[in-house]
């Protein structure tokens, strides 16, 4: 094994960690060198990983022995904590596609943010900036990315539960910072979420499970006195974890492994947005969207699925036991659930978010069901083409922002002077709603083919994308298993996200133009450079990585792989007991997979042709209608469903009526309470009380103490009216005292006996 | 010889005359004199005891030469103020002279 290798580990995290501390101590003055710092620093922790990863992939004992290097850290009473980074086959796979991700957006970030454009004086800050222009703020963004790319890697290459969440946390603070990278951004509508309360949402929502997680993590170590991977997954400590219970209300007696291990799983429900935590992720769109393709989809929501990933043996303790089912519960349902919510979406953006929601959903059902490989599987794949599509609705916008201004402004360089702010440029047209959209294939090639090869591999197109491979291995496993209720949820679900993605890219690309601005849309402005080759990069991923998965029993093209994938991780998980046994080849999973995606599809594409094809004039009508009054589609048919999915079963709406309307109710009736019955009463009382106490001690002073002291000075004063008396001022009366007092003590003297 | 209760006798009288002389004076310059004639009576005393003691001692003759030089001392101190107190309040009689009174 080469250790002194992999002993480079330490610098993949440190590395973007110093170009954040350079950025934000030094540099941040000058936007292009802090992007190339940003840049500079993940790029080189990209080459180290990927040296390390190839060097790891042929070395068999790594699933066995992984490598470790650590540091004792923290004395806990006797125990010495050790913090340190491990390198097996789950990280190796992971730093495959983290630092690789994180780069591609990095430079994707640069054309996006306009790093090299003019700056204005009077740029605004903290609100997009215009189309060419730079924003004002672009530093301190490739900062907070840098820090998020390390603590993301960082993540990946913990070997104990405290470290992992303490990078978990990092995240979860850069998520915010990014979410609201746009603190200023005001929209017309008062209801629309704003960049800065999104952040403040996704914050707090994800804080919830976090805090459960936290409870789980404090519990196991209570029971089993480290928080070490290696050490709690020690055969005879998950024993002891299965066979110990405790009794909780309700429930009754549970095994410590049981409870742990749901605790362990509100932090991912929170990290991951599955039901009941989801809200979060659509608004947590508002942030730029490199944020929302690096932190959103590829990386820091899929640390959710990583822990459970990590975490396995601890939650497989108790075979099919109830956290499993639990964890199965939620994923299949969040996957069907958010699936739907995303075919009534129009905006860009919220399309792809619930679509990550339902994708991450079935990452958790697979684990759910022991299919622990295949979860692996989908999780680097979904991360390559769901950040790629991110990336590519990104271009969209912007495309449509240039079209829009140059619809608006035409193209002469006179009229650009007059404009006005960034707020007001963005006035009430939205170049994120689909309906102002269509046609924009021809427009902007480059984002189309890759927008729609990684649409592709989302609804899993059969062969040759990556969504495929994965997705249909997570179905199989489900099939063979029995699994019949996820299987349903599943194959649903994924009938479901073919058709969404098919509207997607039916909406966007085919079709007229709807609007002015999607005429104009064009990609050929000099940010596009640096923006649209990640997204070929990523869409050759988006390909070509799901062949390192393929099985080898499939008919015809199995011959040809060796399943790679499989061999690496699966080592892992013999060497960790879990139960993850060679599936026969069965075809109706396959078939069904196949039909779920291509009829997915085409169904998509033939319930929106003909929406698509009429642009701006719908059929039937003479003149153009504005898009955003023009009815979908499926919104006649489905009637009040229709409504309900694109109000997203008003869950933000319940959470506010509930918890936020609650938590002021409380507040205000706890106000009452201090005010009339409590607080204030006992208030009174004390006050009351001294006030008797002072008027004690009033008394007190004035009879007493007072007393004592005038009698002292009139005592003295009487005296000495008393003395002066004989004090004449002659010298002949003193004089004769003095004789007379001699007289006396002489006549004593004489007269008394001796 | 004559004999030393003779002396005492003189030397008591003088010191009655000044005793009385000090009490009894209006004028300062007056009590200031009483208290000369008292000290001198105390040098009589002092040199007869010497003759008729131990003559070989001079304790006595030393004394009184000291109570000499300590009342002419005392004479000059006292005039002075008197002529400064003069000054001050044109009087030189005792009974005027109170401010001391408490």
């Amino acid at each position: 094994m080469p250790t002194g290798l992999f002993n480079l580990v330490v610098l993949l995290p440190l590395l973007p960690l110093l170009a954040f501390v350079l950025i934000v101590l030094w540099t941040h003055n000058n936007k292009k060198l802090s992007a190339g710092l940003a840049i500079g620093g993940i790029g080189l922790s990209w080459l180290i990983s990927w040296v390390i990863v190839f060097s790891s992939f042929g070395i068999e004992e790594l699933a066995k022995a992984p490598f470790n290097i650590a540091r004792q850290w923290l004395l806990a009473g006797t125990n010495w904590q050790a913090f340190g980074f491990t390198l097996d086959p789950l990280a190796a796979v992971m730093l495959f596609m983290v630092p690789f991700v994180c780069l591609l957006i990095f430079i994707y970030s640069v054309g996006y943010m306009g790093v090299g454009k003019k700056s204005g004086e009077h740029d605004p800050r903290g609100v997009p900036s215009e189309p060419g222009h730079v924003d004002p703020l672009s530093s301190r963004f490739f900062a907070y990315i840098a820090l998020f790319a390390s603590a993301m890697i960082g993540l990946v290459l913990s070997d104990n539960f405290l470290l992992l969440f303490i990078f978990w946390e990092i995240m979860g603070l850069c998520s915010y910072l990014l979410i609201g990278f746009w603190f200023a951004r005001k929209y017309e509508d008062p209801k629309q979420i704003t960049p800065k309360q999104a952040g403040l949402k996704a914050f707090l929502t994800t804080r919830i499970g976090d805090t459960i997680m936290l409870a789980g993590i404090v519990l196991l170590y209570t029971q089993t006195s480290t928080l070490s991977f290696a050490e709690v997954f020690q055969p005879q400590a998950l024993e002891k974890l299965a066979t110990t219970t405790t009794s909780l209300p309700i429930f009754g007696a549970v095994p410590w492994a049981t409870l742990i291990s749901i605790l362990i799983f509100w932090g991912a429900i929170g990290k991951s947005a599955q039901f009941p935590l989801h809200t979060w992720l659509p608004d947590a769109m508002e942030g730029p969207t490199p944020v929302s393709a690096l932190i959103h989809a590829a990386t820091m929501v899929s640390a959710g699925v990583y822990l459970i990933i990590r975490a396995y043996p601890l939650m497989q303790a108790i075979p099919h036991g109830p956290a499993l089912q639990f964890i199965a519960f939620i994923g299949a349902f969040t996957a069907l659930f958010a699936a739907t919510i995303a075919l009534a979406q129009n905006d860009i953006k919220k399309v792809l978010a619930y679509s990550t929601i339902s994708q991450l959903g079935y990452m958790f059902a697979a684990l759910g069901i022991g299919a622990y490989v295949a979860a692996t599987f989908h999780l680097l794949m979904h991360a390559f083409f769901k950040a790629l599509l991110f990336l590519g609705s990104g271009s969209v916008i912007h495309g449509m922002e240039h079209g829009h201004h140059e619809a608006e402004h035409g193209h002469g360089d006179a009229s650009r002077e007059t404009r006005g702010h960034g707020e007001l440029a963005a006035s009430s047209f939205n170049p994120q709603d689909m309906r102002n959209m269509g046609g924009l294939f021809r427009r902007m090639p480059g984002t189309a083919w890759t927008f729609i090869i990684g649409g592709l591999a989302l609804s899993g197109f059969p062969i040759i994308t990556a969504g495929f491979w994965s997705k249909d291995e997570i179905l199989a496993e489900a099939f063979i298993n029995r699994h019949w209720i996820v299987f349903a949820a599943l194959a649903t679900a994924a009938l479901l996200t073919a058709f969404y993605t098919a509207r997607q890219v039916t909406l966007v690309f085919f079709g007229k133009p709807r609007t002015s601005a999607a005429q104009h849309a064009s990609e050929h402005d000099s940010i596009f450079k640096w923006m649209v080759p990640p997204l070929g990069v990523l869409a050759f991923f988006a390909i070509a990585a799901g062949w390192v998965g393929i099985p080898t029993e499939f008919p015809f093209l199995g011959r040809f792989s060796t399943n790679p994938f499989h061999h690496f991780v699966g080592k892992l998980a013999e060497a960790l007991e879990i139960e993850a046994p060679k599936l026969p080849f069965n075809l109706t999973p396959v078939a069904l997979s196949v039909i779920v995606a291509v009829g997915g599809l085409l169904l998509g594409w033939l319930v929106y042709r003909k929406y698509a094809a009429a642009g701006a004039v719908p059929v039937g009508a003479v003149e153009e209608v504005s898009p955003l009054e023009r009815p979908d589609p499926l919104q006649r048919p489905l009637g009040r469903v229709w409504v309900l999915w694109q109000g997203k079963y008003y869950f933000d709406e319940l959470y506010d009526k509930v918890f936020v309307q609650g938590t002021l109710r409380l507040s205000r009736w706890l106000f009452n309470v201090d005010d009339g019955w409590i607080i204030d009463p006992f208030v009174d009382w004390v006050g009351r009380f001294w006030r008797r106490v002072s008027e004690a001690s009033r008394w007190a002073d004035t009879h007493i103490v007072d007393a004592v002291v005038d009698g002292v000075g009139s005592v003295t004063q009487w005296s000495g009216n008393a003395v002066r008396t004989i004090q004449t001022g002659r010298v002949q009366n003193y004089l004769l005292v003095a004789l007379v007092t001699v007289s006396v003590l002489l006549g004593v003297f004489l007269l008394l006996p001796k | 010889m004559i004999p030393l209760t003779w002396y005492l006798v003189v030397a008591a009288g003088l010191f009655c005359i000044g005793l009385y002389g000090a009490l009894a004076r209006r004028n300062a310059v007056g009590v200031l004199m009483g208290i000369e004639l008292m000290l001198n009576a105390v040098n009589i005393n002092m040199v007869a005891f010497w003759r008729y003691g131990a003559v070989a001692q001079m304790t006595g003759q030393l004394f009184a030469i000291f109570v000499i030089t300590v009342a002419a001392a005392e004479a000059a101190v006292g005039l002075a103020l008197i002529i400064a107190i003069y000054r001050q309040r044109r009087t030189v009689n005792v009974e005027e002279i109170d401010s001391m009174k408490g």
